[in-house]
């Protein structure tokens, strides 16, 4: 996250409440919906870090509101994050550690976890095949959220098969 | 050829390939029944025996052994021309390969099973209309299918199918030449009719078509290893999909 909220800041400075919304208004449904304590947590050992600053704004009848902006090394950490090519997704795959390591245990065989596990991933895909009906079709990056996280799916479901293939 | 027959029923299908050398069994003793209004996506790796399967349901592939009842009918021991009967009357089929009349128009493809099975040109016109409309492809309807792409030719093919309101839909990778968004169109309209009370068998691999299925039966080697329901996700509902994409922290 804190990255985002650096790019968030980036644009104008903000509390963090504003920071939560932005956040749910531009990732839409797909985005898990962060909880306003990370966002504090994030912030301030971004503070720490030298990366954003805050100042009090006084408010009438309310409690001063701490209000955050970047700074040059925020900027510069930024600006290497954006640059820099991103980590391709890691094979960490708990079913596949499962589905080696279960019938040496005598606990399952294979089939039936591999049959198992293809019945959730496609509960997980009609889920998120709702999820895209209901989001606004005007919120492109939602949309491609969704549809990067069934492509995933769809990989995983692949190598299913693959592994109902080759492993006796 | 009772009301409550099941629409399909495969018992004990086999089918043996004998092309010169040795025989290759690719269907090895399949029992399915599909009920009225069930909707069974058919997956499985590429040579486990699921398009055969189809192509026997469809009477496009004769059984080995074994048979099939369609509506309460046997069907295994139908002619060629039985069979063209049958599918007329009772089944719409999508191929990987979309067998579209070249010398008609989009629109004629679509309404001509319906003209077969007996209704008015006018009804046939308006079911046309509207299946082309779901799929986007309203605008095409006065084209060749030669002046059209893969994908074109892929939904109209589903759109013929679907003009008689068959009795049972069954198709082969349905989606195959398909991208996301007229998936969603094909997605939408398959949702749809299956509401309306469509029997639906089909082959996919992809996982979206197959997860708007009621069942989904799973074939490796020729021989069913699972058949039944996708549960409902033990996830909390997803107001939000926030476990399943995860942006890093």
């Amino acid at each position: 996250m804190r990255q985002s909220l650096l790019a968030l800041l980036a644009k104008e400075p903000a509390h963090g409440y504003e920071l939560k919304q932005a956040l749910e208004t531009i990732f839409g449904g797909a985005y898990p919906s962060p909880n306003i304590g990370q966002i504090y947590v994030t912030l301030g050992r971004l503070e720490k870090d030298g990366y954003v600053r805050s100042v009090d704004v006084e408010q009438a009848n309310r409690p001063n509101k701490k209000v955050y902006y970047i700074t040059a090394a925020g900027r510069e950490a930024l600006e290497t994050w954006v640059e820099e090519p991103s980590e391709g997704p890691r094979v960490r795959d708990e079913f596949f550690m499962k589905l080696v390591l279960a019938p040496m245990t005598g606990l399952s065989d294979r089939m039936a976890l591999v049959n198992r596990q293809r019945r959730h991933y496609l509960a997980l895909m009609r889920d998120l095949r709702e999820l895209a009906e209901r989001t606004d079709p005007a919120n492109r990056v939602a949309l491609l959220l969704i549809e990067g996280a069934m492509l995933h799916l769809q990989a995983d479901l692949d190598w299913l098969e693959r592994c109902q293939e080759d492993l006796p | 050829m009772t009301a409550d027959a099941p629409v399909v029923r495969a018992v004990n299908l086999v089918k043996i390939y004998q092309t010169g050398g040795l025989p290759v069994p690719a269907v090895r003793g399949v029992d399915l029944t599909v009920e009225a209004g069930e909707f069974v996506a058919i997956m499985g790796p590429s040579g486990s025996g699921k398009s055969t399967f189809v192509h026997m349901l469809g009477g496009l592939d004769t059984r080995t052994s074994g048979e099939i009842w369609l509506d309460g009918r046997r069907a295994d021991t139908l002619s060629e021309s039985g069979w063209a009967v049958l599918r007329r009357e009772k089944i719409g089929f999508v191929f990987q390969f979309f067998n579209l009349v070249a010398n008609m128009t989009v629109a004629d493809n679509v309404e001509l099973p319906a003209l077969l099975g007996g209704v008015s040109p006018r009804q046939a016109r308006e079911r046309r209309e509207y299946l082309l409309g779901e799929l986007g492809l309203a605008d095409r309807a006065e084209a060749s299918p030669a002046q059209l792409s893969g994908g074109e030719q892929q939904r109209v093919a589903l759109a013929r199918a679907l003009a008689n309101q068959p009795r049972l839909l069954l198709a082969d990778e349905p989606t195959g030449n398909l991208d996301s968004r007229n998936t969603r169109d094909v997605l939408r309209l398959l949702g749809k009719v299956h509401g309306q009370g469509q029997t639906i068998v089909l082959v996919t691999h992809d996982a979206r078509v197959a997860s708007m299925a009621d069942r989904v039966v799973s074939l490796l080697d020729g021989q069913i290893v699972d058949d039944g329901a996708i549960p409902k996700s033990r996830r909390r509902p997803l107001g939000a999909a926030g476990d399943v994409v995860e942006l890093r922290s």
